[in-house]
């Protein structure tokens, strides 16, 4: 560990996770970033942040990077494993490479940005976080995605938006399949600013082609006794 | 939970140092697998005609040298190489006739694989205590299998350790869970397969062995498990020319690949492969589910 004027550097190599995280935890007056170096995979780095710092991981990340982040911009440099940036409830985190499954799950709030793919699961449970993926997503993303919006410049893979509720995808690239009361909808002006607006807000380039919004169709949201359990 | 590793050096010079790549990658997965342990190794093939044997036996007491002595009375000529209470042994004699023997005569032995190729340790005990025991830092080769298991539905056994092998040189490890063992082993017992434990990977290992000697490739052996295995699955798998990758179409388990002009190396998680010589340059990625990735012995 080192110190510099309003800089920190911690190398996992010598201290531990518990270190990095408990420092920032701690009263971070006078810090502005926090560089990460040697990740090399470690889990739950940069859990649990509440300060406007920026966390620089220079490598890798494993489970939970930025997990339940609050007001921190968190960036790997790397790619990062299951459950980056889950539960976010505002700031930015941002991954350079792909992130593996459940990236963003349930996130309340901030944006998350993916510049390479996203695994199965991305946006689970969205809660009213922004997600941009430069890439594709995995099967089964959205699902259950209550509030929040989701765009995938690439292709999107199985069950795209399964039991939506109120989040909304952007897709520029193919949609392997809907899921269950998901369905496309045609792109407003509104949707357009939004889609601009997100896209230049995580510095990716718009991909070629016109994005689809995907949203419910809202007919799960009451059962029906005669569909006989068939969706 | 349980944690597998992976490594296939395409570079030849390295082949000696397969061993002391490896030992790094199986104790990273510690956390996923503190039960217990094993890697299958692949080796230069012995001569045509000749097969070896990998022997366990649990008792700490075991008088290995009478077994020996007994066993070339049996065999006729073979050549021993012990480590602890495990003994590879190399011999021109059918391995099934060998199983037999050992079934018969010393039932506390058992037979961890058998094949040209193939050498194969597994036991108790945490990683590193595992690959201390029997040395796997030493250990040369072409290419390997290892695990670090947590037992979810199955005892904490030398036997159900993984690899598990059927047949010759072919071997699987797992992580994850399969929900229809039972139906998978009945099926398999009914066309001749053998169960030696009861965990639940050995019926993959198995089902998929019975559709390889039928005839399958691992592709198309692979296409019937997705309809016929219902469960979670990241599943490796070895063959004397061949590492084999597969996950289940949920991905329920991970799995990561990075590859080089040196190496394929894979494993549960990145933090296995960190160590690696040349792995900040090498293309890494996630294997896609449903999806058979393979990579030859050069």
């Amino acid at each position: 560990m080192s110190q510099m004027t309003g800089e920190k550097v911690f190398d996992l190599e010598r201290s531990s996770v518990r270190e990095l995280n408990q420092f920032l935890h701690g009263e971070l007056t006078g810090v502005g970033t926090i560089t990460v170096k040697n990740p090399d995979g470690a889990h739950s780095l940069a859990v649990g942040l509440d300060s406007p710092i920026r966390v620089e991981i220079e490598g890798h990340a494993g489970y939970y990077a930025a997990g339940m982040n609050q007001q921190a911009t968190v960036r790997v440099h790397g790619n990062a494993g299951p459950g980056v940036a889950e539960n976010m409830m505002s700031g930015r985190v941002e991954v350079n490479g792909f992130a593996s499954g459940g990236a963003g799950a349930s996130a309340h709030g901030g944006l998350l940005v993916i510049r390479g793919d996203a695994g199965l699961r991305c946006g689970i449970s969205l809660k009213g976080a922004d997600i941009v993926v430069g890439g594709g997503v995995g099967s089964f993303s959205a699902f259950m995605a209550q509030a929040g919006r989701l765009i995938v410049c690439g292709d999107a893979a199985e069950g795209l938006g399964d039991s939506l509720y109120e989040a909304v995808i952007y897709v520029a690239g193919e949609i392997r399949s809907l899921g269950a009361d998901a369905r496309i909808e045609p792109m407003t002006e509104r949707d357009r600013d939004a889609v601009r607006e997100l896209l230049t807000a995580a510095g990716i380039a718009p991909p070629a082609g016109e994005f689809k919004r995907v949203a419910s169709a809202r007919s799960l949201y009451h059962w029906n006794a005669d569909a006989n359990q068939a969706y | 939970m349980c944690g597998i590793v992976g490594l296939l050096l395409k570079d030849a010079a390295l082949r000696h140092r397969l061993g002391e790549l490896m030992v790094p990658m199986l104790v990273g997965m510690t956390e996923r697998g503190p039960d217990s342990s094993g890697m299958a190794v692949f080796t230069d093939s012995v001569a045509e005609g000749w097969r070896k044997v990998s022997l366990y036996c649990g008792d700490p007491a075991f008088d290995w040298p009478r077994f020996e002595s007994e066993l070339v009375g049996f065999l006729g000529e073979a050549q021993f190489d012990r480590k602890a209470n495990h003994c590879i042994v190399t011999t021109r004699t059918d391995p099934a006739r060998a199983r037999d023997w050992c079934a018969t005569r010393y039932p506390l032995v058992h037979v961890l694989s058998a094949g040209r190729s193939i050498d194969l340790y597994k036991d108790v005990g945490l990683p590193s205590e595992v690959a201390q025991r029997y040395g796997f830092e030493e250990l040369s080769g072409t290419h390997l299998v290892g695990h670090t298991r947590m037992a979810t539905e199955s005892a904490v056994t030398p036997e159900n350790a993984h690899p598990y092998t059927a047949g010759e040189d072919w071997c699987l490890v797992h992580n994850g869970s399969l929900a229809n063992p039972g139906s998978l082993r009945r099926k398999l017992e009914k066309l001749g397969e053998r169960f030696e434990s009861d965990c639940d990977t050995e019926a993959a290992c198995r089902y998929l062995h019975w559709r390889l000697s039928s005839g399958d490739d691992l592709e198309v052996a692979l296409e019937r498990a997705f309809v016929d295995f219902d469960g979670f699955f990241t599943f490796l798998m070895g063959t004397r020319e061949k590492l084999a990758l597969v996950r289940d179409p949920f991905a329920c388990k991970p799995a990561v690949v990075a590859e080089t002009d040196e190496y394929v190396a894979i494993a549960s998680e990145f933090r296995s492969l960190a160590h690696l010589p040349g792995i900040r340059n090498a293309a890494v990625f996630e294997p896609k589910p449903a999806q058979v990735y393979a990579w030859s012995v050069q």
